[in-house]
This record gives structure tokens, C-alpha cells and sequence, in this order.
């Protein structure tokens, strides 16, 4: 196929003469440039590892003093330096769990639209506006989230659900509280808009692998658009559906920014979705100039050492279902 | 038997109508948050738009300024980012598609690079502070690149790696086959078809890190005033933003909108660009 092999004949004694020195200055800068690739792919891999090996070193401090209960903790007092994740951990998996929730229904729709509803004059401008809000910097977001977003949240929206939706049986509690605009609820619903372009594309993208003639004979057999897109193109395409929405998991875990902005940095575990809370990105970021013990640094090291581990588990999980799908194309 | 089925077809044709319209409310949701952003930062970054910003430094509490030295350290450090991280993304990106196509080695790298792409910014951040910060025992600019080529790295082996394989074998059979060693083959005929892909790739990397800020709060951090000193601490845009939109002073929060406004229009232009140097691309080679 490519040619991943070098020539053989470069490395057979050359003739003698003129040719041979040439010859040889070839195999050797070949050697020296298959050497450089080399060591620049290896690089690649030995990052990673050395990503997760730094934070492990300089987070065993804490793991060393706190033990597993670093993990089930709720408290963190920088005072009496006693550190324990469990406020930031829960409320990164609440955060992201809240965008997903948000943005993978939206973002199907999307995709749907995108190759199967819209008039195919529309499907480009309006596939690359949707990609343009994967270009906007998150402390974009942050700002907006901050300074927008949850003003209007606290003044029009917040109070009525916290009247109404507060009143629900079993959930209430998630929804009742004062309407101070920052909270989980605002993070989830920010961190759900910047990943709705992520999983779309993804999404969008699966979708056109699904070979024409398996959607015209379903149209022939008198299906409606629904039911192409949700018995054929979504059967096919499942693993690498599952692996766009765990792609955009892996980002809303690890969001930074966006989240400390409208976190509202608050150390308390709450039932209520509409009070503070914190995420383990977010309480790195605002804590790590105030980090003023060894031990406290190490702790927001440590940190981010689980939320390494989080994401690298979810990032897999997502690239090995996106490879079930090529590996069905034949690729 | 015509009245059931004229029902199911009903109940089917309404079912369809209600999912295309809610697919098209869906797109609109999408749409609605873009233009609401965009609009805040376009209306904020106008109104307090004016030459001080790009004259003047980051002024002192509740004072009026510019941000001209963040501008400049933004700059220095993208720059020593992409020229650490372009390189080794090329050499590495090369290796994945040339050498190790259809090897194991090959496939473990390409996954780990995609997990390198979409790994948090900020584990790569606490990652050049733990190796270069803590071992220096100061912030500095550089350490703030580094992080930055990071980020760059993946961005660029990723683009490289899909370029390249884009490449007929016919062409590299037929300079092959007049004798050209293969890393002039790479060099002189895969590189120069591949170009604009690469550069693409680049840009993207560009705008990426051109509007980060988790990573440099850890290994850059600020500098209030002008230094050219790469070992020192030095200021930069995303991380101003950050202070100052953040503080209780208003003569900082509308400096950094204005920043805010400049940084995001940097951004969207640089990857649209990227986008048509890529369709320009792909039109040439059609």
C-alpha cells in the first residue's frame, strides 16, 4: 500500500566508484530521518505516560497522607490543611452529567438535521456555524456565563423553578434553592453548549458513513425520515454515536474556565442543583495560586490526577468505539 | 383494513413531522446560544474598544490601561509553542503515516495522540508545572510555550498523519523508483503535496492555544509589567481576561471585554482561514 518499507536495494553493498559514496550518504541520512520520525512518534507516547507520572509524583503527598480518604472526604480546609476530593469529584460528574443530558439529544437533532432535513444548500453554512462554537475560547464562555447568562437565569428563570419545578415529588429537591444564578445548574447547561458541537460533528460525520443504497431502499419500502434515521442509520452507527457522546463527556469532564466562572467556588456537597458547588478543574484553577502549604499543592495535584485518569478512561472508552465503526467500513 | 392502516400511516406521518420539527428546534437551539455569544462579546468588546488597549500596559487596580504586554506575551508564547510543537507534530505525524502505518507501534500512538487531543488542557498544565515549574522554582514564559507546544503537538502529528496518507502511493512509487532516498522522497514530494493540509493543521493549533488559559495559570502566570525575559513570568491575554473579569474593579472588567473581543475575533478568524486554506486545498486537488 504506502510505502512503509525502504528500498532493500540501498542497503545491498553498493558497486564500486563514483555512485557508492552517494549511496551510502543516502542510507545514512535515511537511517537518521527514520531515527528522528522515530523518536518524535515515541515522544508522543512517552508524553502521555510522563503526564500521568508527573501528577502521581507530585500528588503523593496527599495520597500518602490522606489515604482513600482523599476520595471520601467532603472536607477541604487549606487551614488546618485537611483535603478531601469528594465535593470536586461529585460535582464534575454532576456538571457533566447535566451537559450531556442537554447536549446529546440536542446534538442528535442536530446531526439529523444536518443530513437528512435540511435543503443541501443550508446543510454547509449552517454545519460550519455550529463548528464555529467549538472555536470560541472557553473563558469566552466564562465571561458570558458570568456576566449574561446567570444574571438572566437568577432574574427569569430560576424563580419559577424553583416555584414550580421545586414542588415535584423526588426531584424537588434538586430543584429548589435561592436563585443565585451561579450553581450546578448554570455550569450544566454552559458545559452542554460547548460540547453540543463536538458530539454534533461527530455525530454528523457517522451519519454520512451509512452507505446510500441501505437509506434508499428503507425510503422504498415506505419508511418516513424518523424511521430511517432511527431503524437503519442509528443501528449502523451506534458504536461510534456511543463514542462521539463519550467525546464530548471527556471534555465537559475536563472543562476549565467556562466551569470556574459560574461554579461559584463553594467547598459544600447540596441536594439543590441552584446552590454552588465546585469541580475538581475549577478548584484547581481558583485555589492553585492560594496554595500556600506543600500539602495543598500536592492535594490540587492530586487532583488533577484523578481527573486525568477520569477523562483518559472516558477518551478510550470513546476513540474504541469510534475504531468499531471504521473497522466495519473495512478501514 | 384501510381505516387501521389509514390510522398507523397517520400516527407515523405525525410522529415523523413532529421529530423533523423538533431536529430543526434543535439546530435553532444550537444557533440561538452562538449568536447570544457572540453578540455579548462583540457589544461589550465595542463599547470599551479603544487605541489605549494596544498602547498602553496592564494598569494597576482600578485604573485605566491597555494591554499591550499581554498582547506581546500572548504572542511570544504562541510563537514558541508552535515552533516547539510543529516540528516534532510533523517528524512524529510522518513516522505514523510513513513507518508505522500498518504496525501495532502505529496504532497505540495514534490512540494516545487522541487522547493527548482531547485531554484536558489543564492536567497539561499541572503536567509542565511539576516538570519545569517546581524543578526552575518559578513561573516562567517559557515553561507557559511549553505548555502551550502540548497542546500544539497532537493538533499538528494528527493532521500531518491524515495529510500524508491522503498522498497517492503512486507518487512516492514513482520517485522512489527513480532512485530518490526516502527521506527526500518525504521531504521534497510527500511534504510539498501534503503543505497545505499541514499548515492547516497549524493554524488550527494556532487558534487553538491562542485563546487558553487553564494551562498558563500554572506555568506563565502574570506579570503586571513589560519583560522580554523569557525566564520570568510574564503576562498574557487569556490569563489577564481572567483576572480582570473576575475582580471587583470595573475599569478591569471593561478592559477585559476588550481584550475578550479581541482575542475571540483572532480566533474565529484564524480557523476560518484555516478552513479555506483547506478548501482551497481540496478544490485544487479535485
Amino acid at each position: 500500500m504506502s510505502a512503509s518499507n525502504s528500498l532493500p536495494e540501498l542497503n545491498m553493498p553498493a558497486p564500486v566508484g563514483g555512485p557508492r559514496s552517494l549511496r551510502l550518504g543516502d542510507t545514512g541520512a535515511d537511517r537518521l530521518f527514520r531515527w528522528t520520525v522515530t523518536a518524535a512518534g515515541l515522544f508522543v507516547l512517552v508524553s502521555l505516560a510522563a503526564a500521568a507520572l508527573s501528577m502521581l509524583w507530585g500528588g503523593r503527598e496527599a495520597f500518602q497522607t490522606f489515604g482513600w480518604g482523599f476520595f471520601t472526604s467532603t472536607e477541604w480546609d487549606p487551614v488546618q490543611r485537611q483535603f478531601g476530593a469528594l465535593v470536586p469529584i461529585v460535582g464534575t460528574l454532576v456538571s457533566a452529567a447535566i451537559a450531556m443530558i442537554i447536549a446529546v439529544p440536542v446534538s442528535f437533532g442536530i446531526a439529523l438535521y444536518l443530513t437528512e432535513v435540511a435543503p443541501a444548500w443550508l446543510r454547509t453554512p449552517v454545519g460550519a456555524a455550529v463548528e464555529l462554537l467549538a472555536g470560541i475560547p472557553s473563558i469566552i464562555y466564562g465571561m458570558w456565563g458570568l456576566f449574561v447568562l446567570a444574571p438572566f437565569l437568577a432574574e427569569h428563570v430560576y424563580p419559577w423553578v424553583d416555584a414550580n419545578m421545586g414542588q415535584w415529588p423526588v426531584v424537588g429537591a434538586l430543584f429548589s434553592g435561592p436563585p443565585l444564578g451561579l450553581g450546578m445548574l448554570t455550569a450544566g447547561l454552559v458545559l452542554g453548549i460547548m460540547v453540543i458541537p463536538f458530539i454534533s460533528s461527530v455525530m454528523r460525520e457517522v451519519f454520512l458513513t451509512v452507505p446510500t443504497p441501505l437509506k434508499e431502499s428503507s425510503y422504498a419500502l415506505g419508511s418516513t425520515t424518523l424511521e430511517v434515521a432511527w431503524d437503519v442509520v442509528l443501528p449502523y452507527t451506534r458504536s461510534a454515536v456511543i463514542g462521539g457522546i463519550f467525546l464530548g463527556l471527556g471534555r465537559a469532564l475536563g472543562e476549565t474556565m467556562a466551569v470556574t466562572f459560574v461554579l461559584g467556588n463553594a467547598h459544600q456537597l447540596s441536594m439543590s442543583l441552584l446552590m454552588p458547588g465546585n469541580s475538581i478543574a475549577a478548584g484547581i484553577a481558583n485555589e492553585f495560586s492560594e496554595a500556600d502549604s506543600p500539602i495543598y499543592l500536592s492535594s490540587l495535584i492530586a487532583l488533577g490526577f484523578v481527573l486525568f485518569i477520569v477523562t483518559f478512561v472516558v477518551l478510550a472508552i470513546a476513540k474504541l468505539m469510534l475504531m468499531q465503526l471504521q473497522r466495519k467500513e473495512g478501514r | 383494513m384501510s381505516a387501521v392502516a389509514n390510522s398507523l400511516y397517520r400516527r407515523r406521518k405525525l410522529k415523523n413531522a413532529v421529530a423533523l420539527v423538533l431536529s430543526t428546534a434543535a439546530t435553532i437551539f444550537g444557533l440561538f446560544w452562538l449568536a447570544w455569544i457572540l453578540w455579548t462579546t462583540v457589544s461589550y468588546g465595542i463599547n470599551n474598544l479603544n487605541l489605549a488597549l494596544f498602547t498602553q500596559m496592564t494598569p494597576p487596580p482600578g485604573d485605566t490601561g491597555g494591554m499591550l504586554n499581554a498582547f506581546f506575551g500572548s504572542f511570544v508564547m504562541c510563537l514558541l509553542a508552535i515552533t516547539m510543537g510543529t516540528p516534532i507534530g510533523i517528524a512524529a505525524g510522518t513516522y505514523l503515516a510513513e513507518y508505522a502505518n500498518f504496525q501495532k507501534i502505529g496504532t497505540v500512538i495514534r490512540f494516545v495522540n487522541d487522547i493527548l487531543l482531547s485531554a484536558p488542557s489543564i492536567v497539561l498544565g499541572l503536567f509542565v508545572y511539576t516538570v519545569v515549574v517546581a524543578q526552575m522554582g518559578h513561573f516562567s514564559a517559557l515553561a507557559g510555550a511549553i505548555a502551550l507546544a502540548f497542546i500544539v503537538l497532537p493538533v499538528v502529528v494528527r493532521t500531518t498523519d491524515e495529510m500524508l496518507r491522503l498522498v497517492p502511493a503512486q507518487m512516492r512509487e514513482a520517485a522512489l523508483s527513480l532512485g530518490v532516498p526516502q527521506w527526500k522522497v518525504t521531504m521534497q514530494v510527500l511534504y510539498r503535496a501534503a503543505m497545505s493540509g499541514i499548515l492547516t493543521g497549524v493554524l488550527l493549533a494556532l487558534a487553538r492555544i491562542s485563546g487558553e488559559t487553564a494551562p498558563l495559570l500554572f506555568t506563565a502566570l502574570n506579570n503586571q509589567y513589560w519583560t522580554t525575559d523569557l525566564l520570568q513570568p510574564m503576562a498574557n491575554v487569556p490569563v489577564v481576561i481572567f483576572q480582570y473579569a473576575l475582580s471587583p474593579y470595573e475599569s478591569w472588567q471593561s478592559l477585559g471585554w476588550a481584550g475578550a473581543f479581541i482575542m475571540t475575533l483572532f480566533v474565529l478568524l484564524l480557523s476560518v482561514i484555516a478552513r479555506f486554506v483547506l478548501l482551497r486545498n481540496k478544490l485544487g486537488t479535485n
